[in-house]
């Protein structure tokens, strides 16, 4: 005899995708999803609380890797982090958006695959340097920034370190992902695997990663240099006109 | 011996001191109920194991449960805290920006060690622990998670630098606490979002969304021909993904579905190319989906971008690309 499946849980995923499109409040639309899944599961409030309690507790660890940097880098911000890591990369004079936040890409990807990936991250690595050095990078070479320019630099600073992190960790055979994988596949389906292979197999998408986001990287330098010259040589005109 | 315990007290206490700092704060607007969001979770923080031995103990099994009722409507009180505007900036005596910038003319590049001291130590220490056989049972006593090694490595980096920092500007302890406290009203209700999410993952599993999920990709989703087979599997691995948040979550359930009964079983593919490059299209997922809130969203808070969606913007096309190189990939891998 099949047992039936209850699909009614799935309306907590429809309740996170409609809540998300209206963006509404994060966090709010999270817990709604978790009381719609678990009213849907027929479980009782007290045990739909229950659950949410204890799974707050029990992943108290999460947020530990974003609170404890956070004194450190406060301070040294207060004591000009954030300039000085522009200043230095105004020094380096090859030194554009595109190419540095490319280095960084490698660098990153590289030590991930060989399982070092604490070497990066965005309360450690991103807000405090990388960040203010691909703006002070666009800075340097094209004067000062518009708003949205500055916004959209620490964003791609944000977007590499992911990018990097990602598809470098897991060709890294001792990761975590591997091991799961082929315990999955061993106990589910009797699939015996190589740990190595997976890593191995991993490496043409890691390099892929790496060419598909280099050349956005470069194609961000060619569209700062042509927004910015075009800015900067309207300003000029205006100045001149008047 | 060293706990996973003292780490929750150590954040218990930091939060604590924040949600005070926050109370008297009078530039903050909402200053009540920031202090309150934060004093909440410090509780929770440094409470929580005391009150979870304490109510095992007296009450038993409905002792346990009653607690973690009581967290429940407090991670709730805390959501409707957070999602209705309460926690906003307040005033943490910054200085001005001519201050900043001479002082990095002074300090230059050592103002880059303490910094840069937060990763090399907690790699250093990682490394120590997986080369030096039994440092982690002698620390740590035997059986505990591995996790452990990493946030403990982690926790000496953030001390070694705090140090250096406060050698080097000469500032007190008090204000690296306040600092702590304007970076986390900066992050805001993003700081709870990733716990929240994982909290949400396990609700959806005791719930049965998954084998719903499964029973549905089984009963609809087999399909014969290769190169659609392929493509399935490669952007249901990323869908799925974009739901749960989670590549880890969704493999198995799409694994389970298409990959081992259509892509190995009956196609005859390669199973560890399967399984590398699916997962990979799962992280194609992750770059596109604010449900990894802990890549996605907290890093645009944490960078003060008023668009909570910027990063995933960044990276959606970097992701979409990567997600249509993967299924060529695999069709063409898998059955070498």
């Amino acid at each position: 005899m099949q047992q039936a499946v209850n699909l009614w849980p799935l309306m907590g995923i429809a309740a996170i995708v409609i809540g998300f499109l209206l963006r509404f409040n994060a966090v709010l639309v999270v817990i709604v999803a978790g009381i719609i899944t678990g009213l849907a599961a027929q479980m009782p409030v007290a045990a739909i609380l229950e659950k949410l309690g204890s799974g707050f507790m029990s992943t108290r660890t999460l947020p530990l890797i974003l609170l404890l940097p956070l004194a450190v880098i406060g301070l040294l911000e207060r004591h000009g982090l954030k300039e000085r890591a522009q200043a230095f990369i105004a020094t380096i004079h090859s030194a554009t958006a595109g190419r540095l936040l490319t280095v960084y890409l490698l660098a990153r990807e590289l030590t991930a695959a060989l399982g070092l990936t604490s070497l990066g991250g965005h309360p450690q690595m991103v807000r405090p340097m990388l960040a203010p050095m691909t703006e002070g990078a666009a800075t340097a070479r094209h004067g000062e920034l518009p708003e949205a320019t500055r916004h959209r630099l620490r964003a791609m600073a944000a977007a590499t370190d992911n990018i990097g992190l990602f598809f470098g960790e897991d060709i890294f055979v001792a990761f975590g992902a591997i091991i799961f994988m082929h315990n999955f596949m061993l106990e589910s389906a009797g699939i015996q695997t190589e740990p190595l292979h997976i890593a191995l197999w991993g490496i043409p998408t890691a390099v892929c990663a790496f060419l598909i986001h280099a050349f956005r990287l470069n194609r961000l330098d060619r569209q700062l240099r042509r927004e910015l010259s075009a800015l900067n040589s309207a300003a000029l005109t205006r100045k001149g006109g008047h | 011996m060293f706990q996973q315990h003292y780490l929750y007290v150590l954040a218990g206490v930091l939060l604590l001191i924040v949600s005070v700092m926050s109370l008297r704060d009078r530039a903050n607007p909402r200053r009540l109920f920031t202090g309150l969001f934060w004093g909440l979770y410090g509780l929770i923080f440094l409470l929580g194991d005391w009150a979870g031995h304490w109510a095992a103990a007296y009450g038993g099994a409905e002792g346990t449960r009653t607690l973690n009722i009581a967290v429940g409507v407090l991670v709730v009180l805390m959501a409707l805290i957070a999602g209705c505007g309460g926690v906003r900036l307040g005033s943490y005596h910054q200085r001005s920006e001519k201050a900043r910038a001479e002082s990095a003319l002074r300090l230059g590049n050592r103002l880059f060690l303490p910094a840069l001291a937060i990763p090399v130590v907690t790699v250093l220490g990682v490394l120590a622990f997986n080369n030096i056989p039994g440092l982690a049972a002698t620390l740590f006593g035997a059986n505990s998670p591995p996790t452990l090694n990493t946030l403990f490595s982690m926790l000496v980096g953030c001390v070694v630098g705090l140090v250096m920092a406060l050698r080097m500007t000469r500032d007190s302890a008090l204000q690296s606490v306040q600092e702590t406290r304007r970076l986390l009203d900066a992050i805001g209700w993003a700081f709870i979002l990733p716990q929240i999410l994982a909290t949400l993952g396990l609700l959806f599993t005791s719930a049965g969304v998954g084998s719903a999920i499964s029973h549905l990709t089984q009963e609809y989703l087999a399909v014969n021909h290769r190169l659609v087979a392929v493509a399935v599997y490669a952007i249901g691995m990323a869908l799925l993904t974009m739901v749960m948040g989670n590549a880890f979550a969704a493999f198995p359930i799409v694994t389970a579905g298409i990959g081992i009964p259509i892509l190995v079983m009956q196609q005859g593919g390669n199973p560890a190319v399967m399984a590398a490059i699916g997962m990979f299209s799962g992280y194609c997922g992750t770059l596109m989906t604010p449900m990894a809130a802990n890549f996605n969203i907290v890093p645009a808070a944490l960078l003060e971008l008023p668009d909570r969606n910027a990063v995933i913007k960044a990276q959606i096309p970097t992701g979409l690309a990567l997600l249509l190189v993967n299924i060529f990939l695999l069709y063409f891998l898998m059955f070498l």
